[in-house]
């Protein structure tokens, strides 16, 4: 047993997160936000590039996977840095179409999710949302009920979301795609990848949650003396990092056991939902109470990953839908 | 990066579980907080050392396997999920026997450690003192030098079932002169039925006598009881107490046995439209997989040559408060019947909860209090400036 990531896996990491470093991204989610999908469609080739969306799609269909370590891997990077669009979206559909048994949708967007051509975007009513993410700027928009897949016309009118980056609306005028048995085994799969990205993307927004309010708090003085010394604050920090350091391995076990589609897997995609959407949210209201009311303003760009933790938190299986997984028998 | 163990390990959680099963009491024993129950479990202490099953991870030499940090991860799942009884001998084994495989002289581990192992002798920690609890540089107990040994002097306190052990090892002030209060601090080893010794044994919050005083009045002790050099007890003693708080104390096996018994009573009693107790359970089930994993992790990284220093902070936070939601939502669940003692006549058959719960509620008090982990975890782990103390 070696429950580490590997050194590939690792300098994968590394590069993604140096990429997107360098990348305004903040600009990149405020152009989001106002409508304007240029920038963020730039990004997402040069994530393709990488790799990140190959590893949804199966070799067969010119991707690299499904590789659902690695994609954790990808994910929490994209979260550290807020990256916004239909990310989870787009491999959830990818997850759906590579076991759907349908060749003709498979053939017509897996290669081109692949290579980040496609931004699509998914929708699962039966989870709990009745909205599509993104729909407005996605290539297409799938829809699974029940056992049919259908997918979208068009998308209703945007509905604000409390993230500014996250574009809410209700796919419009379906056709059927698939119908049958298939389905739900297929999207069963689809949204357990869903729940391990978002978690993924969670975790990776908690840590840049916590790294921001940790310099923070050591270079503001109050009582001449920084924040970061005063107990109250360290605490609080404290608390932060302990809930994402035991959310890490749930996700990266949830990971192993999709991969290897373990009866378990959707049980522990699940726990760690529930555990690093949680530590993500918490991190974002630990760091709203120590930037005081700066925090509070819409021009520090960390209000972009402190309104997104809520929305992580919720999609794609909300705490308490999570929870009785966890405990169904 | 995987989780699957090999056919060694797996040979070994065969061979662990079918030695339990075959020798595991089958009727509780009573609490180890009791002279009874002391005497009890000391003997299961034999038990499991005649067998070789008391300290797999020590070397051949001293009564161990030579087990692996996996490998005893796996007994210790093996140990809680067979429920047998509590360690007696955890003071020694998780604490003084790190001490002396790191500081201890050949001399010492080979005198010290097989009657350890074997339950001959039971051994209690005499750190705090009534002055120096958190702050335990601020101890006031002195140890002078005489001839050939040591003239201990002063009072402990707090000593995890000194009322009923054998001997017992602490700090002691060697020179009052030194400069800052974790200096001139000397790691000594003492018998507790020396002469000057006195044993005054203190009700615990559940009543049991096992905690103890201890007075110490010009007690010898041999210039070999002292591990490590005078002077630098401290330390000695700080090289291992991450071992306290981390893994080696508290080993994920018995918080993944408790969730277990915990979604158990879940499935048998609970009302399923209480959303609110499920959500505890569930989080608790998620807690305890969470520090499993954690543990695993960790073992990863010190096979891989990585040294845990502050991360056993962490553990320490986690674990006692996982063990307290554990425990607090069983109560819970068992309603009217949660407030009634284990011994109880009408206690729960499953038992053990009523107990479970008084013990959890120290864990964030001994082993260095959760304020004084996050602390620690604020200023070696994030970096913060350190703050008044
Ligand atoms: C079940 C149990 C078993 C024990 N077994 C042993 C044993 O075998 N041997 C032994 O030597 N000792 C033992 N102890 C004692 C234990 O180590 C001490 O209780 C512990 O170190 C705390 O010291 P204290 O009780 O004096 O509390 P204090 O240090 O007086 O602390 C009281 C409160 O103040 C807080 N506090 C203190 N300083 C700070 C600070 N700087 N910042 C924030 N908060 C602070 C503490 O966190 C705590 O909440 C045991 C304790 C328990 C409960």
């Amino acid at each position: 047993m070696r429950f580490l990531l590997d050194t590939e896996q690792r300098a994968f990491a590394k590069t993604l997160d140096g990429m997107l470093g360098s990348s305004d991204t903040p600009g990149t989610i405020r152009s989001w936000a106002a409508g304007d999908a240029g920038p963020g469609r730039t990004l997402w080739s040069r994530l393709a590039e990488a790799g990140v969306f190959g590893l949804a799609v199966p070799e067969r269909h010119e991707g690299l996977g499904p590789l659902p370590v690695e994609l954790s891997v990808a994910f929490t990077e994209l979260g550290r840095h807020a990256v916004p669009g239909p990310l989870v979206e787009t491999v959830a559909a990818a997850a759906l179409l590579g076991r759907l048994g349908d060749r003709a949708s498979a053939e017509t967007w897996l290669p081109r999710i692949a290579t980040g051509a496609a931004l699509v975007s998914l929708c699962a009513p039966d989870t709990g949302s009745p909205y599509a993410l993104d729909a407005d700027a996605a290539d297409a928009v799938f829809v699974v009920e029940d056992d049919t897949v259908w997918r979208a016309a068009g998308c209703g009118p945007l509905q604000r979301s409390s993230d500014p980056a996250r574009r809410l609306s209700r796919p419009t005028g379906a056709t059927v795609l698939v119908e049958g048995p298939t389905v739900r085994a297929a999207t069963a799969y689809a949204t357990d990848v869903a729940a391990l990205t978002t978690a993924a993307q969670a975790l990776g927004l908690g840590r840049a949650l916590l790294d921001h309010t940790v310099a923070y708090a050591a270079q503001r003085t109050q009582f001449k003396v920084a924040i970061g010394s005063f107990q109250a604050v360290k605490h609080r920090l404290a608390d932060v990092l302990l809930a994402l350091e035991f959310a890490q391995p749930l996700v990266h076990s949830a990971a192993l056991a999709l991969a290897s589609d373990a009866p378990s897997a959707r049980r522990e995609c699940a726990a760690a939902k529930v555990a690093a959407g949680e530590a993500a949210y918490a991190a974002s209201r630990t760091a709203l109470q120590v930037h005081g009311a700066l925090g509070y303003t819409e021009e520090l760009d960390l209000s972009l990953w402190i309104r997104k933790a809520r929305a992580l938190r919720d999609a794609w299986g909300t705490p308490a839908a999570c929870r009785s997984l966890v405990l169904a028998p | 990066m995987d989780l699957d163990f090999s056919t060694a390990e797996n040979t070994f959680r065969a061979e662990a579980r079918a030695w339990l099963s075959a020798h595991v009491p089958t009727s509780r024993l009573p609490s180890l907080e009791t002279a009874e129950g002391f005497a009890a479990h000391r003997e299961w202490e034999r038990t499991l050392f005649a067998d070789q099953w008391s300290v797999v991870s020590w070397p051949e030499e001293y009564g161990g396997r030579g087990a692996s940090l996996l490998q005893w991860l796996i007994f210790e799942e093996e140990y809680y999920a067979a429920d047998a009884p509590g360690r007696v001998s955890q003071n020694g084994i998780n604490l003084l026997a790190p001490t002396l495989f790191e500081h201890g002289t050949p001399e010492q581990r080979a005198r010290v450690l097989p009657p350890m192992a074997s339950g001959d002798v039971i051994w209690a920690q005499a750190w705090s003192e009534p002055e120096a609890g958190s702050d335990l540089a601020r101890l006031r107990s002195t140890a002078e030098h005489t001839e050939g040994g040591w003239r201990l002097s002063g009072q402990k306190t707090w000593s995890s079932r000194a009322a009923f052990a054998d001997r017992a090892f602490g700090l002691f002030r060697s020179d009052p002169a030194a400069d800052k209060p974790h200096r001139g601090l000397t790691y000594v080893m003492f018998p507790l039925d020396a002469p000057g010794v006195t044993v005054r044994p203190i009700g615990r919050l559940d009543g049991k006598p096992a905690f103890a005083e201890l007075f110490l009045d010009d007690v010898f002790v041999p210039d070999e009881d002292v591990i490590g050099e005078p002077g630098e007890g401290w330390r000695v003693a700080m090289s291992t107490a991450g071992s306290e708080r981390g893994l080696t104390l508290r080993s994920p096996g018995r918080f993944t046995a408790a969730a277990e018994r915990l979604a158990r009573l879940w499935r048998d009693e609970a009302d399923p439209a209480d959303t609110a107790l499920r959500d505890r359970v569930a989080d608790a089930v998620i807690g305890a997989r969470a520090y499993e994993l954690f543990a695993y992790a960790s073992v990863s990284r010190i096979a891989a040559g990585e040294s845990i220093g502050a991360e056993s902070s962490l553990n320490k936070v986690f674990w006692s408060e996982l063990d307290i939601a554990l425990h607090e939502t069983a109560l819970d669940l068992l309603g009217p019947y949660g407030e009634l003692a284990d011994d109880a006549a009408d206690a729960p058959a499953h038992g053990g909860w009523a107990e479970g719960y008084t013990f959890s509620l120290a864990g964030p008090i001994y082993a260095g209090t959760n304020e004084i982990q996050r602390d620690i975890i604020a200023e070696r782990l994030l970096g913060l400036p350190k703050g008044r103390r």
